[in-house]
């Protein structure tokens, strides 16, 4: 009796194939969109993860300020470091290779009638080695250089290529505000982060020189702590802590001022909002959904009314409401599962080319396919309902004088 | 279910009308469409029901078609009070005992005469095979071998009333209802139509109900019930049929 229902329902949408094309659109650009979006964000979010995780797993990242979860680790409350937190760091903890103390400004860079404007990046030359950045040509800081603060500077290659074009820069004078800064190096081009950002755009100068001359006071943002290989990144963590709480003077019971978080935290965080995103997408993907049942609603009930006499002829030899119901019902859902099966093969091919053009990869996930498969036909459920019912509970006699 | 036996007529009463009144609308505006009906249908009768337009007839036809239900009095049907039945076992009297027979035809379009008259079964769980030979038997029955695989469309007026009778007789009904079954055919057509209809009485026994107007329709019933403004009018019971 089923399998007849399900043939019915087929020969039905088969007669009026125009129509449930149309019907089904909604479906179809819904569930697309929906396998689309989702796919798309779960790439991004692999692509950020693996992003981070190249800068090397066992790379710790201290700041001050309470930890707030979310991107860009909100630090509203707490001093700031000093150099000497970063010194401390690096000889009071074991099993440490390079410690960086951080703090940066947006500056205006100058050279001949090219200017650009650019982050200026104090710190040492462990910043190279935590972040694994390599030198195109010049060279590192003096020991020289960093304990006074001298006028020098490395460039990331985008400040490069702004001010000086093919030039070699590595000898000349450019002006950071108003600093004259001499040039000793350039850095290999990383390119762009997963956020789009351009991790090529900065200029490093010696920690000194940029408090002193810069900011004029002498905090130190953040702290890189790299750990060596084989070292517990958990155990330096908590020694970071502990240290910490004991230099900033914490009470035991009261909170810390400022935070420690490794690489695995920090990808879950900066995953975190691709995956909110993602999320978002989906959800807004998924009301086109909706919008494809209310189509699948409307037609059905033109469908009902159409079909009439015919719903009287079968109600008057012997259908039961729910024989009438359920053929309604079926179709219904037959016509959305088509729309989902359809749509999801266009969100798998407009996924796998949307990848393509923005360079993530292609996380197929089946688990986000049979979702969107059930969600279809659940739609056909809900919206077909009230028309089946319709058809279900009209009396014969009205039906079968229909015209 | 169970059917009980009536011998009150010496024959077995297989539908038994006890003043029934049909009321539609209320107050002042009501319509009394039928108006203390009494009439015991027998089994392996040939009734033909007639009257003018807006006698009851066609009212009569529903409530014994188990489409309607009476406003007031009894209908029995095999001795159960259909009046009692919800709308699903009326459905399931219907599926069971009950073939229809329209004015219009009312046949699936775009449907093959073939599946049209496998309907019904679909509705009774039978299975395909045994379902498409009983439907080929009663296209054979009504004269239609090699019509199977046309659509109403293709089909004359006169083919497919047979088709609907086909349909209604598939299951071997008690009781065939026909509303003004030749209303739409031509005289030769309508001849031939009842001429199928009355081997179906006489041969298995099939009792019909039929609603017409016409004179030489009704000549082919074994008995005349007329309508005159929801009442019955007369009774003619006539000894045989040509």
């Amino acid at each position: 009796m089923f399998s007849e229902t399900i043939l019915l329902s087929l020969r039905e949408i088969r007669r009026n194939l125009m129509r449930s094309s149309l019907t089904i659109l909604g479906i179809v650009i819904g569930v697309a969109a929906v396998i689309t979006m989702v796919t798309l964000g779960r790439g991004a979010t692999a692509q950020v993860a693996s992003d981070i995780a190249k800068l090397g797993t066992n790379l710790l990242q201290v700041r001050p300020g309470q930890d707030r979860r979310g991107p860009g680790g909100t630090h509203s409350t707490g001093d700031m470091f000093k150099a000497k937190d970063a010194e401390a760091i690096a000889q009071e903890i074991f099993g440490l290779s390079a410690v960086a103390p951080i703090a940066s400004q947006t500056i205006q860079s100058i050279y001949g009638n090219e200017n650009w404007s650019t982050t200026v990046t104090g710190s040492t030359n462990a910043y190279l080695k935590v972040s694994n950045w390599l030198l195109e040509s010049g060279r590192q800081f003096t020991e020289g250089e960093l304990r006074s603060g001298k006028a020098v500077c490395i460039l990331g290659t985008t400040v490069r290529n702004k001010l000086f074009g093919g030039q070699n820069p590595i000898g000349a004078t450019i002006r950071l505000g108003k600093l004259s800064c001499n040039v000793i190096g350039v850095l290999n081009s990383k390119g762009q982060s997963s956020f789009g950002t351009d991790r090529d755009d900065f200029v490093l100068i010696p920690l000194r020189m940029l408090q002193r001359r810069i900011t004029g006071n002498p905090d130190v943002s953040r702290i890189l702590v790299s750990a060596q290989d084989g070292v517990s990144t958990r155990k330096v963590e908590q020694d970071i802590e502990q240290l910490m709480r004991e230099r900033r003077h914490i009470s035991p019971g009261k909170d810390d001022d400022f935070h420690v978080r490794d690489m695995q935290e920090l990808i879950s965080t900066m995953t975190g909002t691709t995956r909110v995103l993602t999320g978002l997408l989906g959800a807004v993907a998924a009301v086109s959904l909706l919008v494809g049942g209310i189509g699948i609603m409307n037609i059905m009930l033109v469908s009902v009314t159409e079909r009439t006499r015919e719903i009287g002829i079968r109600l008057a030899i012997g259908a039961l409401e729910r024989d009438v119901l359920m053929q309604f019902l079926v179709e219904a859902v037959v016509l959305s599962s088509f729309g989902g099966v359809i749509g999801v093969l266009l969100g798998i091919a407009a996924a796998a080319i949307g990848a393509t053009v923005l360079a993530v990869p292609f996380v197929f996930d089946p688990v986000i396919i049979v979702i969107a498969f059930v969600f279809s036909a659940a739609v056909g459920v809900v919206f077909g309902y009230f028309p089946a019912r319709q058809a279900g509970q009209m009396d014969p006699i009205e039906a079968l004088r229909y015209e | 279910m169970k059917a009980t036996t009536s011998t009150q007529t010496g024959k077995h009463c297989l539908i038994e009308l006890k003043g029934v009144n049909k009321v539609y609308g209320k107050g002042p505006a009501a319509m009394h469409a039928l108006q203390g009906i009494d009439l015991r249908i027998g089994q392996g009768e040939f009734v033909a029901v007639m009257g003018p337009s807006g006698s009851g007839k066609s009212t009569c036809m529903n409530i014994l078609g188990c489409l309607d239900t009476p406003s007031s009095g009894v209908f029995l049907f095999e001795g159960i009070d259909v009046g009692k039945l919800s709308r699903d076992q009326r459905a399931l009297l219907r599926r069971h005992y009950l073939g229809f027979v329209f004015q219009g035809f009312n046949l699936l379009n775009r449907t093959s005469a073939l599946e049209n008259v496998e309907l019904p079964l679909i509705y009774r769980g039978m299975p395909a095979g045994e379902r498409r030979v009983r439907a080929l038997q009663a296209l054979e029955a009504v004269g239609l071998t090699g019509w199977e695989t046309h659509t109403p469309g293709e089909l004359s007026g006169g083919q497919q009333q047979r088709v609907a009778i086909a349909r209604a007789i598939v299951t071997n009904p008690k009781v065939l209802l026909a509303d003004e079954p030749t209303g739409n055919l031509d005289s030769a057509r309508s001849r031939e139509i009842m001429d199928v209809l009355a081997a179906f009485n006489s041969e298995r026994g099939i009792t019909i109900a039929m609603v017409t107007h016409d004179a030489d329709i009704a000549v082919y019933a074994k008995r005349i019930i007329r309508f005159f403004d929801g009442s019955i009018d007369s009774e003619e019971e006539k000894p045989g049929f040509a």
